[in-house]
């Protein structure tokens, strides 16, 4: 393990340390870079920063016009306010012209903690999803943060990305034969019982769900789905074959996430067991970041639950 | 090239084809409405002279080259306002006008609203109200921080400014000092819902522009030197984007549309089509026998 890091964090070394070689890249954000690590870009590279104030709507329709030049811009806020608020400018003025503009979504999911319900986004991966043409990543380290940041950077299209706001283990630095592809999973451990595929941070949660379930004899795979758009079929269906069951597991509404992806791609061509880890159907609510974690079920223990509910759900 | 050299490879024209062209413009968007059955003729009719001399006279742009990166840039923030603008780049030669025949038909290319994907010519895809002013300051805040000497025109109206994501990109664009940005807003005074000081009245528009730091302008829509005055003007403003407020009316050029909310979004049956036809028609002639 290299550390903790937030993948917020790693996102904002990403944006500087990328800069000099792409200059196309400009970073837009809504009054927030503190909180969304866009502030050490802004101070390295100041003339192609631009704070828009707390005005997201305005600051995607300013993407849109800076893409239709060539630039590469970045939009920045929490996921509540580029998803959000800023949803039908994201799927007006960027996505119908297939403008090549990053949506960033900070501090995504329940994990914002304190803040609340209000600031706590579980549904950004269903509206970005439902957009024509959107591709829709959330990378579950800071390691596998800074390679999606340049993988985006040579994206040539809309694009939505979710960050995490709390501190995570790094892991994917370990994994053998790594490479980053958008749309492409990644298995970080094999196994022949059930699969997992989790995505942003509860990949980490599914690799010691993993460890619980061999505990337990059963053997769990484990898929990091950093694209939860366009969703990575080959693997998904390969592990429906070869395990016979899936749990998925997201820091996300259960409704129009990677579960339901995963669901409707299994009940079509190969119909198993996809049992859906998330947030229910309800709003998050404020505490330390793990206490609301916990409060919702998003723990590693909850996932091999569900893991041996699927495996007992097989033919 | 410097801002005010402009593409040399349109002659300048006079005033009266200026207005010519406008009316071939109503002519051309009343037709493509009446074709399609549907479409929003009156705030199409009450931009077009303000069209004509972006078209035919400001802008520099290559419809050889619809992408030329050195092209003033316009973005239709009124979008439904589409057969105003397919009219002109029509006129211009970006496409056949027999295309506007096809408007808003599944065979054709011009959709209901512009996209700048499928149309030549149209730099910005538009249609829901509110988000074509936020594309056009990007548009000129990458001028700025890429030495570009483009300039970047918006129409707004005065109903779609109801909307505050205007006021959002108005104050940006006082922030970054766009004095490359330019923005009318259509005031015809009418939107879907009846008059615009009933619906939401926004009044006084030119304090408010200057309270949000614009170089304002006010203008007779439909006076031609006015306009062009106007945009030489705005050409020499430095540190603050321009707004030039324009009287218009709506529906404007067709008697029976003149000033009537109930075209704003309505295509006129074959009897009423027939009456404007003849109404343009003559208006045309007599701007050819000047």
């Amino acid at each position: 393990m290299a550390g903790k890091i937030a993948t917020r964090t790693a996102y904002g070394e990403a944006l500087v340390e990328l800069a000099p070689k792409y200059p196309e890249l400009v970073v837009l954000d809504a009054d927030l870079s503190g909180a969304t690590k866009t502030n050490s870009f802004a101070k390295a590279f100041p003339e192609r920063f631009f704070d828009c104030g707390i005005a997201e709507c305005n600051m995607t329709g300013i993407a849109a016009g800076m893409a239709t030049t060539g630039l590469k811009p970045f939009c920045n806020s929490f996921a509540m306010f580029t998803a959000g608020r800023a949803y039908e400018q994201v799927r007006n003025s960027v996505a119908y012209p297939g403008l090549n503009v990053k949506v960033i979504g900070s501090h995504g999911g329940v994990s914002v903690g304190e803040d609340g319900a209000t600031h706590q986004c579980v549904e950004d991966f269903a509206l970005m999803r439902a957009i024509p043409g959107m591709t829709v990543l959330c990378p579950c380290d800071g390691y596998e943060m800074k390679k999606a940041v340049e993988a985006l950077l040579n994206y040539d299209g809309p694009a939505y990305m979710r960050l995490q706001r709390s501190d995570s283990e790094i892991f994917t630095d370990e994994v053998k034969d790594y490479d980053f592809e958008i749309g492409k999973g990644v298995c970080l451990k094999d196994g022949k019982d059930v699969t997992i595929i989790a995505t942003g941070l509860m990949v980490g949660r599914a690799v010691k769900a993993a460890e619980i379930l061999e505990g337990k004899g059963i053997s769990a795979r484990v898929i990091d789905m950093h694209t939860i758009k366009p969703l990575d079929e080959e693997i998904v269906l390969k592990a429906a074959r070869e395990t016979g069951c899936i749990v998925t597991s997201e820091e996300h509404s259960v409704i129009g996430g990677l579960g339901e992806a995963v669901c409707g791609l299994c009940s079509e061509k190969c119909p198993v067991p996809v049992l859906r880890h998330g947030v229910m159907d309800e709003f998050g609510r404020s505490g330390k970041a793990e206490e609301v974690l916990q409060h919702y079920g998003l723990t590693c223990e909850k996932i091999a639950e569900m893991a041996e509910k699927a495996v007992s759900l097989k033919k | 090239m410097s801002i005010n050299e402009r593409n040399d490879e349109m002659e300048k024209l006079s005033e009266r084809e200026l207005r010519l062209m406008a009316a071939k413009g109503r002519l051309l968007a009343v037709d493509a409405i009446h074709e399609a059955k549907s479409g929003h003729p009156g705030g199409s009719l009450s931009c077009m002279d303000i069209m004509s001399v972006l078209y035919f006279d400001e802008m520099n742009i290559k419809p050889e080259d619809p992408r030329w990166e050195d092209r003033d840039r316009f973005v239709l923030s009124k979008g439904h306002c589409a057969p105003a603008l397919y009219a002109m780049l029509a006129l211009r030669g970006f496409f056949p006008q027999e295309d506007l025949k096809l408007l808003r038909s599944i065979k054709s290319h011009l959709s209901g609203h512009p996209d700048m994907v499928n149309v030549k010519g149209v730099d910005m895809s538009t249609g829901s109200l509110g988000q074509g002013l936020s594309a056009a300051v990007g548009m000129a805040v990458s001028a700025k921080l890429r030495g570009k000497s483009y300039r970047t025109y918006a129409l707004c109206g005065d109903g779609e400014i109801d909307e505050g994501q205007i006021w959002e990109a108005a104050m940006a664009a006082a922030k970054w000092q766009l004095d490359n940005l330019c923005a009318f807003v259509d005031v015809n005074g009418l939107q879907i819902d009846g008059k615009t000081s009933d619906v939401m009245p926004s009044e006084p528009l030119d304090d408010k522009f200057r309270a949000f730091n614009w170089h304002v302008i006010k203008i007779d829509g439909h006076d031609y030197s006015a306009i062009r005055e106007a945009l030489r003007e705005a050409r020499e403003v430095k540190g603050q984007p321009t707004v030039i407020i324009a009287a218009t009316t709506k529906g404007k050029g067709v008697s029976y549309m003149e000033d009537q909310a109930g075209w704003h979004g309505k295509a006129p049956n074959d009897e009423q089509y027939e009456i404007a036809v003849n109404e343009l028609n003559a208006q045309i002639k007599e701007l050819e026998a000047e």
